[in-house]
């Protein structure tokens, strides 16, 4: 019997197409995933990610536990309110997990991860902060709920919903900050590429909240976008584009592991500095007609081969993209081996579109 | 629930034949198989004037979710595509018992069409497996 969010009568209501997630019972799409997919690149669009893992840590122990933990350095957090992306590592540097950690208070965290790494995450964590000197408290939130309102017309689609006191904090928040307000924890933060917001709040209050988004026009998305939206975006999924057998780097993911100040000691860091990386990550466009998918090859000039990690449509580029882990070296251009035939796809750096814009010049291809 | 017309017949892979009055048969997919395979982005469909057996894979529908073969119901040649899927594959979802037609085919003297499910043959088949 597979978990259900909060949500999973609304969902249903709303015909919501429900399939089997990760453990969970999640809506794929509500009638027409390339429809909830233009409609957030264009528009507003939400999202229930109620099953993602939300960890609250706190006590004296705290920061030194993260910085321990984790690949980038929870020191960047200057001030509550602000939050970081970051891998967590394995003793070999390989990725585990991806998180956002946000800063509540001077030793006061919340750690938003997957659901697929859920228990794996947590005793993972359990046993790495029983090693440290100072203690900290972690503690799992199945109790609330986690809905992301994404799209250019997102803070508009909130000020509908939510007070005028807590839309001008709203307004103020840069990517990557946050406000707590009675309505909820309110982060300028998304896996889609669009400005948005993700909201965490008690459980029991979530239905109220997509009842009053739907009543403001908001259209309900699913899974199925979400996959598309984060792709066209660049953003890698773990279990796909990022896993254990795998470093930061070799995932295009460099730029999230903090080497400085050099004496900070987390997990994997003496790993990544003894490891060349085997292999890089590439986005490629088909250039003709078809539909990239996950585990297809992928051959260089010069015969290396790589391999698809997450393949799909752009919904919005109308076009085949990937993303995809081959040999080191440069490339422009590559072979993909779809269905016995050979097709020739472009080299690209992702994203492959931002803010509703294609960032791959398709005249080019 | 899916619509499943009865004027049709259909095959266990989900396709359905339409008699036209040139004694070919039209093919598409089924209301239920493009439901189940969601928005289609790409259509790859089969050379005019090839011989295919029956059960042969002929076509590729692609939605955003996978790709899926479609099979030559009957065996025979193919005589015609419908190429304004190429640039439209979104006819196959909004209407796959009409305007989302994939191909016609001349039944090979062969062809045994006594096999192929009525309507309600079909429909059982779905319940089964629903």
């Amino acid at each position: 019997m597979n978990q259900r969010t909060v949500l999973y009568d609304s969902h249903v209501a709303a015909g919501g197409r429900m399939v089997p997630f990760s453990g969970w019972d999640m809506p794929l799409h509500y009638g027409s995933q390339l429809q909830e997919h233009h409609r957030v690149r264009a528009e507003v669009g939400m999202f229930d990610v109620s099953h993602m893992t939300i960890i609250d840590l706190v006590g004296p122990g705290s920061r030194a536990f993260l910085r321990r933990l984790l690949a980038n350095d929870v020191a960047r957090l200057s001030t509550p309110g602000s939050a970081i992306y970051t891998c967590m590592l394995n003793y070999e540097g390989g990725i585990l997990d991806d998180l956002i950690v946000y800063l509540r208070g001077e030793e006061h965290f919340r750690l938003v991860a997957n659901a697929a790494t859920r228990d794996s995450d947590l005793s993972w964590m359990r046993a790495r902060l029983a090693e440290m000197p100072d203690a900290a408290q972690l503690t799992p939130r199945p109790d609330l709920a986690m809905l992301a309102v994404q799209g250019p017309m997102a803070e508009l689609a909130l000020a509908k919903v939510f007070s005028a006191e807590t839309m001008s904090a709203v307004h103020a928040l840069s990517a990557f900050q946050f406000i707590e307000r009675p309505e909820g924890f309110i982060a300028r933060t998304g896996y889609t590429g669009e400005d948005g917001f993700e909201i965490l709040l008690p459980a029991q209050a979530a239905p109220a909240l997509w009842r009053a988004l739907l009543a403001a026009g908001v259209p309900p998305c699913g899974l199925g976008a979400r996959d598309t939206l984060r792709l066209e975006a660049g953003l890698s999924l773990y279990g796909t584009d990022l896993d254990a057998d795998h470093t930061p780097q070799e995932c295009g993911l460099g730029w999230t592991v903090a080497l400085a100040p050099a004496e900070r000691d987390f997990i994997g860091r003496a790993a990544l500095a003894a490891r060349t990386p085997r292999c890089r990550q590439v986005g490629l466009v088909l250039q003709g007609r078809g539909v990239l998918r996950n585990g297809l090859t992928v051959r260089l000039p010069g015969g290396a081969e790589g391999r698809i990690t997450s393949g799909g449509f752009s919904p919005t580029l109308q076009r085949a993209i990937a993303l995809a882990r081959v040999p080191l070296g440069p490339a422009s251009l590559c072979e993909v081996l779809l269905r016995g035939q050979v097709l020739p796809a472009r080299v690209v750096k992702p994203p492959f579109v931002r803010h509703g814009l294609a960032c791959v010049d398709l005249n080019s291809l | 629930m899916s619509q499943i017309p009865a004027d049709l017949k259909y095959v266990s892979t989900h396709e359905w034949l339409r008699a036209t009055a040139d004694g070919s048969l039209e093919v598409g997919i089924t209301d239920h198989a493009q439901d189940a395979l969601g928005d289609l982005v790409f259509v790859e469909l089969p050379e005019v004037g090839r011989e295919v057996a029956a059960g042969e894979a002929c076509a590729v529908v692609e939605s955003v979710k996978a790709a899926s073969d479609i099979y030559a119901p009957v065996a025979g040649r193919i005589v015609a595509v419908n190429s304004a899927l190429i640039d439209q594959p979104e006819q196959v979802n909004q209407d796959c018992y009409g305007k989302g037609w994939l191909f016609r085919l001349a039944p090979a003297s062969s062809a045994d069409l006594t096999a192929l499910l009525d309507a309600q043959a079909y429909r059982d088949l779905l319940n089964q497996g629903a």
